[in-house]
């Protein structure tokens, strides 16, 4: 245990050896902001509530290390700090009162979940003595977000704050990283308790495997090693366990190609002569070309999921897997692995490097090259104004040296296929769980985090509406966000499938008639907007945008009837995947 | 002891390369009993059964109830699935914090319990073929009526539906059942 050295303000100095150390009494509410110092946050969002008043109360009086940024909405904030998290690597902290706070930072706890942010999220919660009775304000926050959190904690006694705090903390960033809750009831956050922060933390039933088995990395070399059309299948876990290094220098040394998940985009250069960019639904034709003959998959903190696979039974038909993960429970769900080597990411491949040795891949990369001439990603160049040339032109003016944030549906596709990522840390979206809405909040939380790049907020014009309540914030702070909105005036993802799959019928997905001039909205809060509907506009307004100093929307009128491929339809085998539109003369 | 099964993904793979697709290799349900080792606080429990239901598994008993160490319970749970299933569970249950230890009793011989009280229509001419049944079962009575006995009774849960079953003609009111309890039988050198 130690105890915080509290400024003596009594003012008279006491002799050194007549002090027998006595930590102070101090509330709830102090122990909560001492234990979030000490565990060297830097910022924290929350909206404050009759249940957490008097916590407020003190975060005015202390004057913490920390800053507090009041979002306005707590799904906001909740992406917000899934947003600093991402972009920083570091635990995101949301704060909301009982009831309504809690139940709206819902959304932003199950998409940390399924993405694996380190989140923590402090609710407040009605009195003690209260709870279980319908009190004013309450829910059962604990037990709903039971199955979308890593872990949560309802805190019953005062005494208990800062050990459930710190051991939130040592969850939500270890392992697999994940969201954990703590409800701290409002007389809790009130009782009086001496200000120990446990300095060391044990949890018995935590254990986190990090060092991978000798005997598993050896049979993976070998099989690497063995193969003659090896693939690397990368995914957000490489990211969390900082292994991009390790990734290229393993590619690099092997010869072997690196294709990677939504989430595993920033690990490797999209630029690299090696890299195959994304595979699955949305991913490119080659990448999935290369690995429905690949004869060895190689998955590195990925997962296996559905948009990646599609139909599981024809899947990578001829590939033997090695499987990396940090988490046994990802191992073997969806299918079946050859070698599974569980540990951290990291430690497996710096284990794995000194056992491989160069290989002679170049029919495969060969083989390749004519797959990606064949079908490379690309649109229509006739004049009118696509979300793709946009993206290019936003990859020119950065050279991938911008945080990039998109939001769901199409831009997020696009987003992804266009935009060439060379630097971990900088694409963030909402994989899992799809949450529209996402983009904004979790650019202005990544915003927060770090300033060395800029950050662009991509948006479609459904989903921007979906939290265009933070631009409060964003105007606030001047956060240099910049952002775009892709508007096609419909909610586009789902206008495509609609097109594809459901004969043209644009049931309820229409918002021409309904939706708002988004420069105006921009100008309401204070925030400059521009407007751009012209392929020759797009550089120059680029440009305003990122000469100015502090947020810009930046609406692009797009072609409302622009589509994302290639595609895999839902369910379908990759083999199936379709390349472009299929017009009358396709059929021919 | 289970079979291996094969994934969706093998099977196919199977007969893309001709290989003849076995019994054994198709999903093979089996019931398994899993011992879980949990931390003694409020919404363990609740975080464990969340977790069953949340990504569909399937449960037919529980059993809970503090160890040796009062911070500590032992949960019985009854389940079934074919093997890949199985393994999920079993990984699920170890990736929940509260989770202590995860013990798949079918890897090891083990004893199995259930106690069961059984309250049956009993008319005095009937009483003592009853009690003649009860003894084969190695029951007890524990409450009378003038027209219904209660039984209890223990044993692995085979034993205590065939006892159900038999006393069904008689006209079984009411039943409550513990769920299964088990233990593993400790492994004797040279096993
Ligand atoms: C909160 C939420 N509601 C509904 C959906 C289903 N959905 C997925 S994409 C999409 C359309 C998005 O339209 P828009 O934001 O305009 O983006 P676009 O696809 O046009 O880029 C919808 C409704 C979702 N992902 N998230």
């Amino acid at each position: 245990m130690t105890t915080q050295n509290i400024p003596d303000t009594a003012g008279d100095a006491i002799p050194d050896e007549m002090v027998t150390v006595q930590p102070p009494m101090v509330t709830g509410s102090e122990i909560l902001i001492r234990t979030l110092e000490y565990e060297g946050v830097e910022v924290i969002f929350g909206h404050p509530g009759g249940a957490i008043i008097t916590l407020y109360d003190e975060l005015s009086r202390i004057q913490p290390s920390f800053k507090h940024i009041l979002v306005r909405h707590e799904q906001g904030g909740t992406h917000a700090a899934e947003g600093y998290a991402k972009a920083t690597g570091k635990v995101g902290v949301m704060l909301a009162t009982s009831g309504p706070g809690a139940t709206n930072t819902v959304t932003g706890i199950a998409d940390a979940y399924m993405d694996s942010v380190p989140i923590v999220v402090i609710t407040g919660q009605v009195p003690t003595h209260l709870i279980g009775n319908d009190a004013f304000q309450e829910a059962d926050i604990v037990g709903i977000t039971r199955t979308i959190t890593k872990h949560n904690y309802l805190v019953r006694d005062v005494r208990d704050l800062s050990r459930v705090v710190r051991e939130a903390f040592h969850i939500a960033q270890s392992g697999r990283p994940g969201p954990v809750l703590v409800d701290i009831p409002k007389d809790v956050l009130l009782a009086k308790a001496p200000l120990q922060i446990p300095e060391r933390i044990e949890i018995r039933g935590y254990h986190v495997p990090m060092q991978p088995s000798k005997a598993k990395v050896q049979q993976a070399a070998d099989m690497i090693m063995a193969a003659s059309k090896p693939l690397l299948y990368v995914g957000g876990g490489c990211l969390f366990s900082g292994a991009a290094e390790e990734l290229a220098e393993l590619a690099r040394k092997t010869q072997i190609p690196v294709t990677t998940t939504l989430h595993g985009i920033g690990a490797f250069p999209v630029t690299d002569e090696l890299s195959l960019h994304m595979l699955g639904m949305h991913g490119t034709w080659y990448a999935n070309q290369a690995v429905q003959h690949a004869d060895l998959l190689i998955a590195v903190g990925a997962r296996f999921d559905d948009r990646v696979t599609g139909k599981l039974e024809s899947w990578a038909p001829h590939a033997k897997i090695i499987h990396m993960d940090i988490d046994p429970s990802c191992i073997s769900k969806n299918v079946y692995v050859d070698c599974a080597v569980v540990g951290d990411v990291k430690m497996v491949l710096q284990e794995l490097l000194p056992l491989v040795g160069k290989k002679d891949t170049s029919a495969w990369l060969g083989q390749i090259t004519q797959w990606k001439q064949e079908c490379p990603l690309d649109y229509d160049q006739d004049g009118l104004l696509r979300p793709q040339y946009i993206l290019d032109l936003l990859w020119e003016k950065t050279k991938g040296d911008a945080v990039v944030i998109t939001d769901v549906g199409q831009n997020q596709m696009w987003g992804a296929q266009f935009f060439k990522y060379v630097y971990p840390r900088t694409h963030i979206t909402s994989g899992g769980l799809g949450t529209m809405g996402f983009s904004l909040p979790a650019a202005m939380g990544a915003s927060f985090g770090q300033r060395t790049r800029p950050v662009v907020s991509i948006n479609g014009d459904g989903g921007f509406l979906m939290n265009a309540q933070e631009l409060g914030v964003i105007s606030q702070y001047n956060l240099p966000v910049k952002i775009i909105i892709f508007n096609n005036n419909f909610l586009g993802m789902v206008r495509q499938w609609q097109e594809l799959f459901h004969e043209s019928r644009y049931s309820h997905t229409d918002l021409s008639g309904s939706n708002p001039d988004y420069v105006k909205l921009a100008e309401a809060f204070r925030i400059k907007g521009l407007y751009c509907e012209n392929v020759a506009d797009v550089q120059k307004t680029l440009d305003e945008a990122f000469a100015h100093d502090g947020p810009v929307l930046m609406e692009f009128k797009v072609v409302k009837e622009e589509m994302v491929f290639p595609m895999v339809p839902s369910g379908a085998s990759t083999d199936e995947m379709i390349t472009k539109r299929m017009t009358p003369d396709s059929f021919v | 002891m289970s079979t291996k099964t094969l994934t969706p993904q093998q099977i196919y793979r199977k007969k893309a390369d001709g290989l003849p697709i076995n019994p054994g290799d198709e999903t093979l349900v089996q019931r398994h009993i899993i011992s879980v080792l949990l931390e003694n606080q409020s919404g363990s429990l609740n975080r464990v059964l969340n977790m069953f239901a949340a990504r569909g598994f399937n449960l037919e008993s529980v059993a809970v109830g503090e160890t040796e160490d009062p911070s500590v319970s032992r949960l019985t749970l009854a389940t079934s699935g074919n093997t890949k299933v199985i393994r999920q569970i079993l990984r699920q249950l170890n990736r929940l914090v509260e989770t202590l230890e995860v013990t798949d009793l079918n890897d090891a011989d083990y004893v199995e319990r259930e106690i069961c009280l059984i309250r049956v229509r009993a008319l005095a001419h009937q009483r003592s073929e009853l009690r003649d049944t009860l003894e084969m079962f190695e029951g007890k009575v524990v409450d009378i009526t003038p027209e219904t006995l209660m039984f209890e009774v223990t044993g692995p849960t085979k034993k205590i539906k065939a006892l159900i079953h038999v006393l069904g003609s008689y006209g079984v009111l009411d039943v409550a059942r513990s769920g299964r309890v088990a233990l593993a039988r400790p492994l004797i050198h040279g096993d």
